[in-house]
């Protein structure tokens, strides 16, 4: 394991081949993602890659109505609104993503705690298209 | 246990520019205004050649103007270069924590009288300009590609509180009700206007166009008129959100055996805390924020005081869910009871716990590097009796101010006391 696997950049270059990665602390077994080269619990630096099983449940959400330039672009505006959530992972650690697959039209509806499972979402076109991290219901 | 200030500290004048929109105004003019009041406010006068030190609270003059190293600038547009002049960035708590930063400074025995300002100019950006500016406080690596803006954080932990704490959302829209009202009450507000005066005033703007004039029942059905207030990012709406805002505030910092020099009525900096988080995502609980328990609990031990001992404060309400957080970070109410405590008025002028008599960042408006300098301005004016028609009873002796950076990975909160 080179140290560039726990680079910052090391979690966008797996989700462009479609994998979640987080990291393994080899001396307490806390579990970070994104991954890091520190463990927040313990401060050892004996950390290693691993692939999470992109299976969690809903933690918190919103529906965004008014988006910001990135996601705009992406055609979302107040009469096409996205949901992002924070995502509980089976492993434990939380990570934010878009949740897509749901009817927004009363987000009353979505409730905390509905299984989820990864999946990617595309934004842009042609040359800046980029893969994006996203969760569906299971 | 947090240590006593090794020297004590006492704030000896505030002033701030009205918080708005101003496109003739620069940063500069806004500073100007604000040093200009706190010179006025020294009961005994100053001469700005004492000034030793100067921290600034900005947060990104460098895309909303694009201008860096504010600092100097400002110093040498109030004739106090060559003061040593420190720019300080920590998102929307920078103002707190250049606060933070004075008290230090003549704590440490460094410095004998320090200028503490707080500054932003935001409206001369378009707003999608502004919302991705704002957005630089967030992790744009982790959080930002998921789709999150400000909105949408706040809007999320409003509902995670929501659902723990099975609240009604009514709650949220309380709050802006209160700090609208207590914004109307002051002159320097953004929003010098109760919601109900926004109503009646939507209802005169139509009937002058010719056009069908809206008809709410009262401020609630005002509020849950998705029309007239629409939605952001769920549950939370326009009125829930802070405005991007203009403004500055100032505030003189002096040694406490020097005070009298200033004035016979200083207010004493009793405690002083300051705490930071990771993204979001990485905490143990979305529905409140530790790092205002952690500074709030650094800030209390130093002052030797409880929360019960707080008669009034100011809490960053940046979004109204905030507030609700807020007041239980800050031990005033227990876990789960802020939103029944904003519903139930006792955060209102005359409730047991009263917040954001200034109007809060809500309502007087949030230029964000200002606001936590701005925060001190209003616990000048209660306890100094000059709050005019919002002005507080009684005898007021500890107040708070809270000040929060993107969704509490800076938080800031300081204590302050009269004693005469």
């Amino acid at each position: 394991m080179t140290d560039h696997a726990l680079h910052s950049k090391a979690f966008h270059e797996a989700i462009a081949e479609g994998l979640l990665i987080g990291s393994r602390c080899l001396v307490c077994g806390n579990i970070s993602v994104p991954q890091r080269q520190i463990c927040p619990n313990c401060h050892s630096d004996q950390m290693e890659r691993i692939q999470m099983n992109g299976i969690g449940t809903l933690a918190t959400f919103t529906v965004i109505y008014v988006p910001p330039t990135s996601m705009a672009d992406a055609g979302y505006n107040a009469k096409n609104p996205y949901c992002v959530g924070i995502v509980a992972l089976q492993e434990g650690p939380r990570i934010s993503a878009q949740i897509v697959g749901l009817d927004l039209s009363d987000p009353a509806t979505i409730k905390i705690g509905m299984p989820l499972k990864q999946t990617f979402v595309v934004r842009g076109e042609g040359e800046s298209a980029k893969k994006f991290l996203a969760f569906e219901p299971a | 246990m947090a240590k006593k200030l090794s020297r004590g500290v006492a704030v000896v004048g505030v002033g701030m520019s009205k918080f708005g929109v101003f496109p003739e105004k620069t940063s500069r003019d806004l500073f100007v205004e604000a040093f200009q009041e706190l010179r006025q406010s020294v009961q005994k006068g100053f001469d700005p050649r004492d000034i030793e030190a100067f921290y600034m609270g900005n947060f990104t003059s460098d895309c909303f103007e694009n201008q860096a190293h504010l600092a100097p600038i400002m110093a040498s547009w109030v004739g106090i270069s060559p003061v040593e002049s420190t720019r300080i960035e920590d998102a929307c708590a920078s103002g707190g924590v250049a606060l933070r930063q004075g008290v230090l400074a003549i704590a440490s025995g460094e410095a004998d009288v320090v200028l503490v300002g707080g500054l932003e100019k935001m409206t001369d950006l378009p707003g999608a300009k502004v919302t991705d500016a704002l957005a630089l406080a967030a992790d744009s690596l982790f959080e930002i590609p998921a789709g999150f803006t400000f909105p949408g954080f706040y809007a999320a932990m409003a509902t995670a509180y929501l659902d723990r704490y099975q609240a009604d959302p009514d709650a949220l829209l309380r709050v802006g009700i209160k700090n609208h009202e207590n914004g109307g009450l002051n002159e320097k507000a953004q929003f010098n206007q109760s919601i109900k005066d926004v109503m009646i005033s939507k209802q005169r703007k139509a009937a002058q166009k010719g056009l069908p004039i809206p008809e709410w029942a009262d401020e609630m059905a005002f509020l849950k008129d998705p029309k007239a207030n629409p939605m952001i990012a769920w549950p939370l709406r326009l009125f829930d959100c802070s405005p991007v805002s203009d403004g500055a505030a100032a505030v003189l910092l002096v040694s406490e055996e020097m005070a009298a020099k200033f004035t016979d009525e200083p207010i004493f900096v009793v405690g002083s805390g300051q705490a930071s988080d990771g993204a979001l995502a990485e905490r143990a609980s979305l529905s409140e924020v530790p790092a205002a328990a952690k500074a709030s609990k650094h800030a209390y031990e130093m002052a030797g005081l409880t929360p019960d001992d707080i008669d009034f404060a100011e809490v960053h309400d940046c979004f109204t869910i905030a507030e609700i957080m807020a007041i239980e970070d800050l031990g005033f109410f227990p876990r789960g009871e802020g939103w029944k405590a904003a519903m139930n008025g006792q955060t209102a002028r005359d409730g047991s716990h009263p917040i954001n008599t200034s109007g809060g960042l809500k309502s007087k408006g949030h230029p964000v590097g200002a606001s936590g300098v701005g925060q001190v301005v209003e616990v000048w004016k209660q306890m100094h009796g000059l709050a005019g028609e919002r002005q507080l009873r009684g005898n007021l002796r500890h107040a708070l101010t809270h000040n929060v950076g993107g969704t509490g990975q800076t938080c800031v909160v300081h204590i302050f006391e009269k004693r005469n």
